[in-house]
């Protein structure tokens, strides 16, 4: 079973004092669960096993929309090895979850609203005999219209994706299949126009990308005696999926008892439930253990996606290149259910014109009810799509001024003290001509590498690659610039908290620290930084992270670039609670024999209470003893505003993240192949609590935007709403081959505002990446480029 | 049917297998040996990577059927199997390959502490994976070091052009590959080091 227990080993040596803890943060220490990791022994949620174990499987619509006319499991419930079959009628309790709207059903009923809706549920004691048993079970369907698009979801005679909505939001759209809208409206972008000497505008659309975490949602329920359910899973975010499957399941929330199992990726991905209720419901129906694992195909299926985009933008601007207005329009598909929409809605036009000073804005922001894939959180949230648009904006209004794009973005960007379209001001550092200039002075890289010493190239340098497809002939090189802003933490009057339990105690004679929390570890590396913090907050060289699970409080959500914000702060304020109670016994023991003790600046440093001047008072063994220090708090970032609905003013947002690319591509303008040569890029960390972690998290960021830059998207038919990609024969994601060098230049600019200076790193650099790429693509081509993915056929004209 | 195979020097019966299951589940769910992921299972992004006499191949792709009388090394065998080929004249003639007699003289270790792995003896390219940070989320690794080290057990000193060929068929999602270079870079660097001091 999943005992993720583990006794973090010290990283590499440092020339920390003696009196100091190796480990502490600042320091590159390596993951504790790296050497699980490398020998295959890191148990996954997919890993689960259990006696007796069943395996469960979900029958999924084949249509988009439809009415459910009938569905006859008969024969499926007498094949050898099935123990369950389960449709809606079946469902213990609430038969409908979810984030933010409880609008999506655990099983459908009356209707399907999207291609590879759960329509029906299988257990048996063979993987094979569970998919050979769901193929069995007929489902009749009666099709209905598919609404695809802004047109189709807001005609006249438009049908309703949810019909008599009742939500936060239902109040205030302008229509049933708008799940929010948010405009923003600052200064006056009309009479600013006027000022303009310049006018630029563009269409842009984004396509729906997948998070194509590797580990597959899977997890495994294991029926209690007590009439709850043990939960083994791979999530974002323990409380909140226990908030959803408890009323699901009938049970009350203590009888749900979740604990993180290993987790292959996230990226958004896993914020919404997958199978967590679903395998709960055939293990307390079954009485038996059940494991449920998607294979890639349905994976595409059982995750919300990134919103695909239409966005429409007007930039204007004086003859010496200063931004006088900027108007624009953002439709977001959130396909059939509403997963994190009106939040991506309300980033997306928050953040909308990018990192730069502009005073006078019309913004509008629309998140749709359609039947497409359901779309949710994805890394960058909303402010993905908008950097994409606003970043291309930027480089035709600076071919039009006959400007450099870097100078003209250096010339409008925002500082600390700039006011926000929301009227937000940016109180810590923004430097975004800093990281502008950083990327763009770096060297370039050498041209024609793919030139040998000896006769012939080698086509590995070459777009095209192993297949060989040129020598060099056709082959273009283009560099392109892009900077995004990205807020960090849950915003819009979201009550964000994380909670940490610290207890320090004595054992063998050495103080070691225990670390609980229930933050979901899904690659980022915040168990490494978790030790630190302890080590760096106690002094303290043991630090052992407990598995993350539901005895302690919520930790919120691993995304938004927030855990080590909030997580990290929750540890750093609790541990400081835990050193004040540390003082206060030491002072009661010892206080009688060194007048030090009533200084108020005591730090545990090396094991030891020492005074700020280093003098060394006791150990923290010879205070504590047999007693153990045990604090569980919560911990609040400052508090945010809600967005006026009219006119999108309010401090909505905790922390902006900033980072800059520069692409460098080489295109071979026959085929349309793409190689990029080199990603570059620059970002404000504030503080890089572990270096070789941050490095690793803009880098994968980094490759994440060029994927949608240059192949990832899923296909959704226009006509059926059917997806046409699920697999990662269809989906393309970046190779090794793919993927360039990306060399990572930090700034560490501390925001007062955040524990140690922190600034959420996981986000910003997958902004950037995909407008640089398609800069540089531009530049080599003179193409417009006003779509992701841009494919071959896009830079050959055979489209 | 039942199949008989050598996993990780050790030999190994697995009883009432589906004609239609995979070397990978056999591996997974009947023998205990998780390791090898099951990130696509159609053979696209190498998480499942093992050797099959030698040669690494997607377990996800190989019937259970066709391993019968046949040696698997998963990554859960990777360490004990670098140690025996440094002890049998690694590889530095480019002539490589384990024989089948010299990988039935060994047999792979359970770790010492399964709570975290602490004083597990690892093979040196998942010692690099560790120390360039070249593992995040993991679910890749498993695949990229079975990879890996075929690789550098044919060519002690790739190129990263090399390295991105041989590495080609394994799809990470967190780290965009850098550190899995750096990784493959150290490892490589460190075995030649050794191979001097010698």
């Amino acid at each position: 079973m999943a005992q993720n227990t583990r006794t973090v080993p010290v990283g590499t040596p440092t020339d920390v004092t003696q009196n100091h803890v190796k480990g502490g943060i600042g320091e590159s220490t390596l993951r504790p669960d790296g050497t699980l990791k490398v020998t295959g022994e890191f148990a996954y949620s997919s890993d689960m096993w259990h006696e007796d174990m069943l395996w469960g499987q979900i029958l999924r619509s084949t249509v988009a929309h439809a009415e459910i006319v009938s569905i006859d499991t008969s024969e499926a419930l007498t094949m050898d090895g099935v123990y369950a079959v389960l449709t809606h009628e079946d469902l213990p309790a609430a038969k409908n979850y979810g984030m933010e709207f409880q609008d999506t059903p655990v099983l459908a009923y009356g209707k399907v609203r999207h291609h590879g809706e759960p329509v029906a549920l299988v257990a048996a004691d063979h993987p094979e005999t569970a998919r050979r048993a769901a193929a069995k079970i007929k489902i009749e369907y009666r099709e209905l219209p598919v609404v695809t698009d802004e047109a189709s979801a807001l005609a006249p005679d438009a049908i309703l994706v949810h019909e008599n909505r009742d939500d936060h939001h239902s109040g205030h759209v302008p229509h049933p299949n708008i799940v929010h809208r948010q405009p923003i409206i600052r200064g006056d972008a009309a009479a600013a126009a006027e000022r303009a000497d310049v006018i630029v505008t563009g269409e842009y659309t984004f396509g729906m990308q997948d998070q194509a975490f590797l580990g597959p949602e899977s997890g495994l329920a294991v029926p209690a005696e007590d009439g709850g359910v043990d939960l083994y899973v791979a999530t974002q975010w323990l409380h909140s999926d226990l908030k959803q499957i408890a009323p699901c399941l009938g049970l009350p929330e203590e009888k749900v008892r979740m604990t993180m199992a290993g987790v292959g990726g996230a990226f958004g991905g896993r914020e919404d439930i997958s199978m967590q209720i679903l395998a709960s419901i055939l293990a307390l129906r079954t009485g038996k253990p059940v494991k449920m694992v998607y294979n890639r195909y349905e994976s595409f299926f059982g995750h919300v996606h990134r919103h695909p985009a239409k966005l429409w933008y007007e930039h204007g601007a004086t003859k010496d290149g200063k931004l006088t207005h900027v108007k624009c329009r953002i439709v977001l598909d959130g396909g059939a259910y509403a997963s994190s929409t009106a939040s991506v809605v309300g980033n997306a036009s928050s953040l909308s014109i990018g990192p730069y000073v502009v005073e006078d804005v019309e913004i509008e922001a629309i998140g749709l009810y359609t039947n497409n894939p359901p779309c949710g959180a994805m890394r960058g949230f909303g402010a993905v799509q908008a950097c994409f648009a606003y970043e291309a904006q930027m480089d035709k209004l600076a071919a039009k001024l006959g400007m450099d794009p870097v100078e003209l973005r250096q010339l409008n960007a925002m500082e600390q003290g700039t006011i926000m379209p929301t009227g937000q001001v940016v109180d810590s550092p923004a430097p975004v001509a800093e990281l502008l200039r950083r990327v763009k002075a770096r060297p370039m890289p050498p041209e024609r590498q793919w030139e040998t010493a000896g006769e012939g190239a080698d086509v590995r340098a070459l777009p095209g690659g192993l297949s060989n497809t040129s020598h060099g002939e056709g082959v273009v090189r283009g560099v392109g610039y892009a900077v995004g802003i990205k807020n960090v933490g849950f915003s819009e009057g979201f009550d964000d908290y994380s909670t940490a339990k610290i207890r320090i105690e004595v054992i063998n004679g050495e103080a070691v620290a225990t670390v609980h929390t229930a933050m979901a570890e899904v690659g980022q590396g915040g168990v490494t930084i978790h030790a630190q913090i302890a080590r760096t907050e106690l002094g303290v060289q043991q630090v052992t992270i407990h598995p993350a699970d539901t005895q302690v409080g919520s930790a919120g959500s691993t995304s938004a670039g927030r855990q080590t914000y909030m997580t990290g702060g929750a540890i750093k304020n609790s541990c400081e609670i835990v050193r004040e109670k540390v003082l206060e016994i030491g002072r009661r023991k010892f206080g009688s024999y060194h007048p030090a003790w009533a200084n108020a600046e005591l730090l545990l440093e090396g094991g030891k209470v020492v005074t700020d001047g280093g003098e060394a008072l006791a150990t923290i063994a010879d205070v504590l003893e047999d007693q153990a220090v045990e604090v569980e708090e919560e911990w609040r970032h400052r508090p945010t505003q809600a967005f006026d609905l009219v006119t999108g003013q309010g401090d909505g947002h905790v922390q902006y993240a900033f980072a800059a690319h520069r692409a460098v591509v080489e295109v071979d303008t026959e085929l349309g192949l793409v190689k990029v040569i080199e990603l570059a890029c620059a970002q404000d960390v504030g503080k890089a609590v572990n270096p070789l972690s941050v490095v690793g998290q803009i880098q994968g960021g980094t490759t994440q935007g060029l994927g949608v830059a240059v192949m990832e998207e899923i296909i959704v038919d226009p006509k059926t709403a059917k997806v046409r990609n699920p697999s990662f024969t269809d989906y393309l994601i970046p190779t090794i081959l793919d993927t360039p060098t990306i060399p990572v230049d930090y700034l560490e600019l501390a925001d007062p505002n955040a524990p140690y200076g922190v600034r959420g790193i996981g986000e910003a650099p997958t902004l950037s990446s995909t407008p640089a790429v398609l800069a540089a693509i531009r530049a080599a081509t003179g193409l417009e480029l006003n779509k992701t993915p841009v494919r071959p056929e896009a830079l050959t004209g055979t489209l | 049917m039942r199949v008989n195979f050598t996993v990780n020097g050790r030999p190994q019966e697995a009883d009432d297998v589906w004609e239609g299951e995979s070397l990978l589940y056999v591996l997974r769910e009947r023998l205990g040996l998780p390791g090898s992921k099951n990130a696509c299972e159609q053979g696209e992004c190498g998480s499942c990577t093992v050797r099959l006499d030698g040669v690494p191949v997607c377990s996800c792709l190989v019937a259970a059927g066709q391993v019968e009388g046949r040696e698997v090394v998963t990554v859960e065998g990777l360490a004990e199997y670098a140690k025996e080929r440094e002890a049998h004249g690694g590889c530095a003639s480019g002539a490589c390959g384990t024989s089948v007699d010299a990988a039935k003289r060994w047999e792979a270790k359970p770790a010492q502490d399964s709570q975290t792995g602490e004083g597990v003896e690892l093979s040196p390219i998942q010692q690099a994976f560790i120390d360039a940070g070249a593992v995040q989320c993991g679910f890749c690794t498993p695949g990229l070091l079975v990879a890996a080290d075929e690789m550098l057990e044919r060519n002690p000193s790739p190129t990263d052009a090399d390295i991105r060929e041989a590495l080609s068929g394994n799809l990470c999602r967190c780290t965009g590959y850098e550190k899995i270079l750096d990784a493959v870079r150290l490892a490589a660097a460190r075995q030649e080091r050794q191979g001097e001091a010698v």
